[in-house]
């Protein structure tokens, strides 16, 4: 082989499509991520409760991806738009581990895709933090900040889970949740701790998002962390009551709000027209 | 013939084609066994998009080096670092204008200046906490002015 292949070795290879290799553009395998990772799940581990578990935390990644996607060409400057793209993507990366562990513990032969684009909205077992809309910065920033200081902390524990894939997985995750909570701190600290005006967007973000950590079971480590950051952005803890549950029931038991209906339809409608289609 | 390690470990990066996936130290296991190789690779972020494609060129590469039952797996654990990056891979990541990592000791980082690659001036600032791919951020030299990207500690 020469050098000169050897150059564009990740080009040339995309010219070797065969019958069970279809791709179409660079990064578009869509092989299997846990590929060869082993789909036993061990004796002592009940395979429902880690499909559960599994799937609940990869639902969360899926659809918080999908609002960080949707901010890609409207950041304020081109630094923040790569580093959403970057978080986003982080993001799907964990959901695509995490289903395709759910697919396998259940046992019904789901892969990632099917779990992703085929199931309906009372399948998802997300939380709804992750379903709003962000009306602005300040309310990306005030959530991306609650959201990867909870799962961060929730991921530290499963590090030590009994199911060995799961623990990868979150032992993976806990170095970039680290990364985005950092990101998301320092731009709650810049806007809170800025002007009268940021202040107040801030402030509001955060009073708009308060009621639902309600879902959140936010241990201790990642509550004082969070109360660190508002005392430096000169921020009030809101004391906002949680949101109610929907007759008893809510993110977790697959009951939304309104906002996941739309997500979904913009998340899985090529998927669903196109049910034969391959990557 | 060519070992199945040495041509497993000349497969380049898909986002570092001046490295190679065991400069990386993404490559983690060559295993041959009655002509069959397996592969064990690592991936630096859990969205890494390079994956599926470094997978495809490895086998490729093998089985245009002779092997013909050629299997790739995934292995999570423990989680990639940069602390895998061979020496040869900082100098080539220094070569290409990127400014390599730091290395870190135990679980804590140690915080050395990123130097500027084209000058080797500590006296730079960070632009941006992420660059073009997940694994980078964004860095200007204070003297030469010349911006660039720096792997993060990972």
């Amino acid at each position: 082989m020469s050098d000169d292949e050897s150059e564009f070795d990740a080009y040339l290879s995309l010219a070797d499509v065969t019958e069970d290799d279809h791709r179409w553009a660079f990064g578009t395998g869509f092989a299997d991520p846990l590929a060869g990772l082993g789909e036993a799940v061990p004796p002592g581990v009940d395979p429902a409760a880690l499909a559960e578990r599994c799937l609940a935390l990869g639902d969360d990644a899926l659809i918080y991806s999908h609002r960080l996607q949707q901010w890609v060409t409207w950041a304020p400057e081109l630094e923040e738009e790569t580093a959403l793209a970057n978080i986003a993507l982080d993001l799907l990366g964990q959901a695509r581990l995490l289903l395709t562990r759910a697919g396998q513990a259940e046992g019904k032969s789901r892969d990632e895709d099917q779990l992703a684009f085929f199931r309906d909205e009372r399948e998802f077992r997300n939380v709804r933090l992750v379903e709003r809309a962000d009306a602005d910065f300040a309310e990306l920033a005030a959530r991306l900040l609650v959201f990867s200081a909870w799962r961060l902390a929730l991921f530290d524990r499963l590090t030590a889970d009994s199911d060995p894939v799961l623990a990868a997985i979150a032992a993976k995750a806990v170095k970039e949740l680290t990364y985005h909570r950092d990101y998301a701190a320092a731009w709650v600290i810049r806007l809170g701790d800025g002007t009268d005006y940021s202040h107040a967007k801030a402030q509001a973000a955060l009073d708009a998002l308060w009621p639902y950590t309600g879902e959140l079971d936010l241990d201790a480590d990642a509550a004082a962390y969070l109360e660190g950051v508002f005392a430096e952005a000169t921020l009030t803890r809101p004391s906002a009551p949680p949101l109610a549950p929907v007759a008893g029931k809510t993110g977790r038991d697959g009951t939304h709000t309104e906002a996941m209906g739309y997500i979904l339809a913009e998340l899985q409608s090529v998927a669903r027209a196109n049910p034969e289609a391959t990557w | 013939m060519v070992s199945a390690r040495e041509t497993a470990g000349s497969v380049p990066d898909p986002e570092f084609p001046a490295l190679t996936i065991a400069d990386l130290g993404i490559l983690r296991d060559v295993r041959e066994a009655d002509g069959a190789v397996t592969v064990t690779i690592t991936p630096t972020y859990s969205g890494c998009p390079a994956m599926a494609q470094i997978a495809a060129d490895l086998r490729r590469r093998l089985e245009r080096a002779g092997f013909r039952d050629v299997a790739v797996r995934t292995e999570l654990s423990p989680p990639w670092t940069t602390d895998w990056i061979t020496p040869d891979g900082r100098r080539k990541l220094a070569e290409a204008g990127i400014a390599p990592p730091g290395e870190r000791a135990g679980p804590v980082l140690v915080p050395l200046a990123i130097r500027c690659p084209r000058c080797g001036s500590p006296d730079t600032r960070e632009l941006a906490r992420f660059s073009g791919t997940a694994c980078k951020a964004l860095y200007q030299c204070q003297v030469c002015k010349e911006p660039f990207e720096h792997v993060k500690e990972h």
